[in-house]
């Protein structure tokens, strides 16, 4: 259990760091970066968990490819370093109370959830149970996300096209 | 030590097993640069490494400590962080995936615990390989934008777009596979190709029985040779037209290190096509009365590299090779008659058809690497898009038509 713990905080600690760095950082790549780290502790986050599919997925669709391609059009663009803006008055006196108050529900409903609900049943998922899952219980939400990505993907296409 | 040995089993063996195997990658793949630029030479009518020790042996040495020792040169105006991230991501990343490989199918016992030949045994082996390998393209992209010049900047645009297109077809090409096995965890592949056709035909995935995988092993091996940035997809690196692609500004040891990244993945890959299409470790020959004698194959074998080894040293030019040539063939002699005894010869039967095999690749990669031109960049986006990735897809509709009417 402490060891489980213990791999938890760390990478509850990474996921965070990496989000604040995310923000502080000034150059896109560097923030890329950190967002790439957010995502990879993510994932082990979801190996702790038993969701071992969810993990892998995770890797390979969001640091593996999506993450990819932002950093080969920053890349592709050579964007420079960012200048830091002063913040708008709306951020200053609405933002930081607004934030506040996320913080605080979030907070309670974790806290409320937690002492209510059973916890889920540990141990590794196989894969097969969310295959059936997938094409069999959920597979018209599943087809019809497909043919969303797709009638994106034609979109893109025809976008580009019309530009050269 | 014996406290926390007994309180944390799984962290004090793998902890050896990691250290054992770093130790053992490191030197394969020295010896394998070695390996490479000897079949290369022969490929090309010349002889390659011969004057540092018998034979080039001692060659990676040199070359190791020749990149140790060199200055680390760091061009001005880089982006420090990414600069150095990007040999160490490379490196790490590529030996990470070593990791999941399982060499042998029995289990080994350390320090009196039972633990699996390999490092680490998932199950979800083959996506996880496939999660890190997906990292793998950082280190080549970072390198090439954080240098601050022209060719590394082409040649890690180049990889980014080579990469993501190739790990398309590469994963799609596995699914066929997959299939067949029902399961990600390489060693529960392995055991799915288990028996024979017509009693002599091995049913590895590359005969199996619905559908022979041979389409997604063409693709398999070509996307990972791209994925791999090798010749003659190795367009991140061109010389002819990027002086040295994404390494460029890198000297010294950080160049070593994308050089051992590329070797360690070249390994990795060459794991992968065994187990998944090549039965792993099964022998090719039946446990059949009539073939017992291929147990005396791996004993058979050393012994004659331990006896060539001696022949050639005892005539060799220098003292050096007259002296270590010998003693290692006497080595080998040694190790043959260690693993014909009743204990060893069955365990080392699984490591000895999975390590021939896996260098059977190993040769294949240096082979094309030294006969094939490079291909010009277009030419490999659309043999990407336009070949491998409709032929795995065909791939994966073929098998899953072909079990479905095999069952009925």
């Amino acid at each position: 259990m402490s060891a489980e713990l213990a791999v938890f905080l760390v990478l509850a600690a990474l996921a965070v760091a990496g989000a604040v760095s995310l923000i502080v950082q000034r150059h896109p790549i560097h923030s890329a970066l950190s967002l790439i780290v957010v995502m990879v502790s993510l994932a082990g986050l979801y190996l702790l968990l038993g969701a071992e599919f969810i993990s892998a997925v995770q890797i390979i669709v969001y640091a593996g490819a999506i993450m990819v391609l932002f950093v080969f059009v920053i890349m592709l663009l050579n964007a420079g370093i960012e200048e830091r803006t002063n913040l708008s008055r709306m951020a200053r006196y609405v933002g930081l109370p607004l934030g506040v108050l996320l913080m605080a529900l979030l907070a309670y409903a974790i806290g409320r959830g937690a002492s209510s609900q059973a916890p889920a049943a540990a141990g590794p998922a196989p894969t097969k149970t969310l295959a059936m899952m997938l094409f069999q219980d959920f597979v018209f939400p599943f087809e019809l996300t497909s043919i969303l990505i797709l009638i994106a993907i034609l979109g893109a296409l025809v976008l580009a096209k019309r530009e050269s | 030590m014996s406290d926390f040995l007994a309180q944390h089993p799984i962290l004090v063996v793998s902890g050896i097993k990691v250290v054992v195997m770093m130790l053992v990658m490191m030197t394969a793949l020295a010896y394998l640069t070695w390996f490479e630029r000897k079949v290369v030479a022969h490929i090309q009518s010349r002889w390659g490494p011969y004057r540092a020790g018998p034979h080039g042996l001692l060659q990676p040495l040199a070359d190791g400590l020749k990149f140790l020792f060199k200055e680390g040169v760091t061009p001005a105006g880089v982006d420090r962080f990414a600069y150095y991230l990007a040999p160490f991501l490379s490196l790490s990343l590529a030996l990470t995936s070593i990791a999941l490989i399982p060499f042998g199918p029995q289990e080994i016992r350390i320090l009196g615990q039972p633990t699996s030949f390999g490092i680490a045994d998932l199950n979800i082996g083959l996506l996880f390989l496939f999660a890190i390998t997906s990292l793998g393209v950082y280190g080549v992209v970072l390198a090439g934008w954080s240098s601050n010049s022209k060719y590394p900047l082409l040649g890690g645009l180049r990889s980014a777009a080579q990469m993501v297109s190739y790990e398309l077809a590469l994963t799609m090409s596995v699914v066929g596979v997959l299939l067949l096995a029902g399961s990600f965890n390489l060693r529960e592949v392995i055991a799915a190709q288990r028996g024979f056709h017509w009693g002599f035909l091995p049913r590895w995935n590359i005969l199996a029985s619905p559908l022979p995988q041979v389409l997604g092993f063409f693709c398999f091996f070509t996307a990972a040779i791209a994925e791999t940035n090798r010749l003659p997809f190795d367009l991140a690196e061109a010389e002819s037209e990027l002086v040295a692609g994404f390494h460029t500004e890198y000297s010294s040891f950080k160049f070593a290190m994308f050089f051992l990244g590329e070797y360690a993945s070249m390994i990795t890959v060459s794991c992968l096509a065994t187990i998944l299409f090549f039965g792993g470790w099964l022998s090719p020959f039946p446990e059949t009365r009539f073939f017992v004698w291929t147990h005396y194959l791996p004993t058979a074998l050393l012994a004659a590299a331990g006896v060539w080894l001696i022949l050639d040293g005892l005539r060799y030019s220098t003292l050096l090779g007259k002296i270590v040539l010998p003693v290692l063939g006497l080595a080998l002699c040694g190790a043959a008659a260690l693993v014909s005894r009743p204990g060893l010869l069955e365990f080392v039967q699984g490591p000895f058809w999975f390590l021939g095999k896996v260098l059977v690749f190993l040769f294949i990669y240096v082979w094309v690497r030294g006969t094939l031109p490079r291909f010009r960049y277009d030419q490999l986006m659309a043999v990407g898009w336009k070949l491998l990735l409709p032929v795995s897809l065909a791939n994966v509709i073929l098998t899953s038509l072909a079990m479905v009417v095999g069952k009925r």
